[in-house]
């Protein structure tokens, strides 16, 4: 397509963060080609230090020369900018689009933080906290967000609550297994156990995820730091 | 005006910026809308039902369906009511992406750190959301500075998504300097975010919903003097 040729777009991000997998399905979504860029976070480039000054963070998006940062700002201009083009990320109904962006907002918000507490934290009264805030939470996802006959909390195709909820379809296992107990089950989470197979399966998705072995010795070096600095 | 069957009914609360952010975009869009004041030690059974995740206001609930968090509800008035008023949001992707990375900046960083610099449970907490707030005014002053390229607004000649973000904050400012005797955005250090703040608080449409900053400044010391008799009372 001649849209394409006239433009050049870039990927500032790390093998390891679910913010830049966000953003990659995104593109995948709107069949996008890009050169991606791997950072090391321990010595950032200064390509990267002058497209994300504010926060100096990956993800970044460089489109035409032009820096877009924050997962969420970037996944809502790729929807802008290829609008006509692959699939609809955002839906189109305003009331709907709304709905969209208040789960979106959700996840980094109030899911993440207790989930990631319960990964970092030793067994005991602190750590059965973060995961009774977790459940809860998770409770409210379950009833809230209504499947209905849909794949997706997208519809029929991955749309932003898909990719907002997305990396925590492949986390949340591996969390999991390093813990040695549960926090999604088929029991108590019918709708989400179900929609974590299919987003893992799903077209833009499956070619798109982290090598997870390595991601695996990442999180439990990850969970050894923290118990150990506590 | 809204449109002939639009409903509008805004559920809040007098003295949150988030509450205020909302009615000042209504404002800015000329709707009118029935302003429903909860009491949020006693949560209205229209607001559990309308926002059963977060149990939080604003709430918008236009025609019987409800809009939750501040930001996506301004996005959703700004989309729905196009035709009426300014719009907030610019057309173009590429400068779109500016005002939503400065309005998710202004309440990730900004609000959130005034926030625990107000409300902090230790002194450590104060003093920690103290100096971080100080880091993102000075960041937004060098946002104002990029945005506005010289004119009056973050919207430029007219007033934009990131104005009425931040106006979520001008009452609170005077409010602020009232009872702690120190400006969130001053002259000194933020000349060009202080200039904004007098010059956003003097449009008519934010006069017509700003609260009374004297009634926020009761409120203020109210909510002070609860939390100290809570810490003692332990």
């Amino acid at each position: 397509m001649d849209h394409q040729q006239e433009e050049k777009v870039q990927l500032f991000g790390m093998w390891a963060s679910p913010y830049v997998y966000k953003v990659k399905w995104a593109l995948s979504i709107k069949g996008m080609e890009y050169e991606y860029v791997e950072e090391d976070l321990g010595n950032k480039s200064g390509q990267l230090l002058e497209h994300n000054p504010v926060h100096k963070k990956v993800p970044v998006l460089v489109y035409n020369g032009r820096p877009v940062a924050e997962s969420d700002v970037i996944v809502q201009f790729i929807d802008d900018v290829w609008k006509g083009q692959g699939g609809r990320i955002l839906p189109e109904d305003p009331h709907e689009r709304a709905m969209a962006r208040f789960w979106a907002r959700f996840v980094p918000d109030k899911l993440s933080p207790p989930i990631w507490k319960w990964f970092t934290t030793a067994g005991g009264e602190e750590q059965e906290a973060a995961r009774e805030a977790a459940v809860e939470h998770l409770r409210v996802l379950e009833a809230e967000l209504n499947l209905g006959r849909n794949e997706f909390f997208g519809g029929d195709s991955v749309g932003l609550v898909d990719l907002s909820l997305g990396a925590l379809a492949y986390v949340i296992p591996m969390y999991e297994e390093i813990i040695g107990a549960r926090l999604i089950t088929e029991e108590m989470f019918p709708s989400l156990y179900a929609w974590m197979g299919r987003f893992l399966a799903a077209p833009p998705v499956k070619d798109h995820l982290p090598p997870m072995e390595e991601l695996k010795l990442r999180f439990r070096a990850i969970r050894e730091y923290f118990l150990k600095n506590a | 005006m809204a449109g002939g069957g639009d409903e509008l009914k805004l559920l809040g609360a007098f003295a949150s910026p988030f509450v205020i952010r909302v009615k000042l975009a209504l404002s800015f869009k000329g709707l009118s809308f029935e302003d429903v004041e909860e009491d949020l030690g006693n949560k209205s059974e229209l607001l559990l039902a309308s926002n059963p995740a977060q149990k939080k206001v604003p709430v918008l609930i236009h025609n019987g369906k409800p809009v939750c968090d501040s930001q996506v509800i301004v996005q959703y008035i700004d989309e729905v009511f196009s035709g009426t008023g300014p719009s907030l949001l610019p057309a173009d992707p590429s400068e779109r992406v500016a005002a939503r990375f400065w309005a998710a900046y202004i309440d990730d960083k900004l609000l959130a750190s005034w926030l625990q610099a107000a409300r902090g449970k230790t002194d450590e907490e104060k003093t920690e959301g103290m100096k971080q707030t100080l880091l993102a005014v000075e960041t937004m002053e060098a946002a104002f500075k990029t945005c506005s390229k010289g004119k009056p607004f973050f919207g430029g000649d007219s007033v934009g998504y990131l104005d009425v973000t931040l106006g979520a904050l001008v009452a609170w400012v005077h409010a602020g300097a009232a009872l702690y005797g120190m400006r969130l955005f001053d002259d000194a250090k933020s000349p060009l975010l202080a200039a904004w703040v007098e010059r956003f608080g003097a449009l008519d449409a934010v006069k017509a919903v700003l609260p009374d900053v004297n009634r926020l400044v009761e409120f203020a010391k109210m909510k002070q003097a609860q939390a100290a008799a809570a810490a003692t009372a332990q």
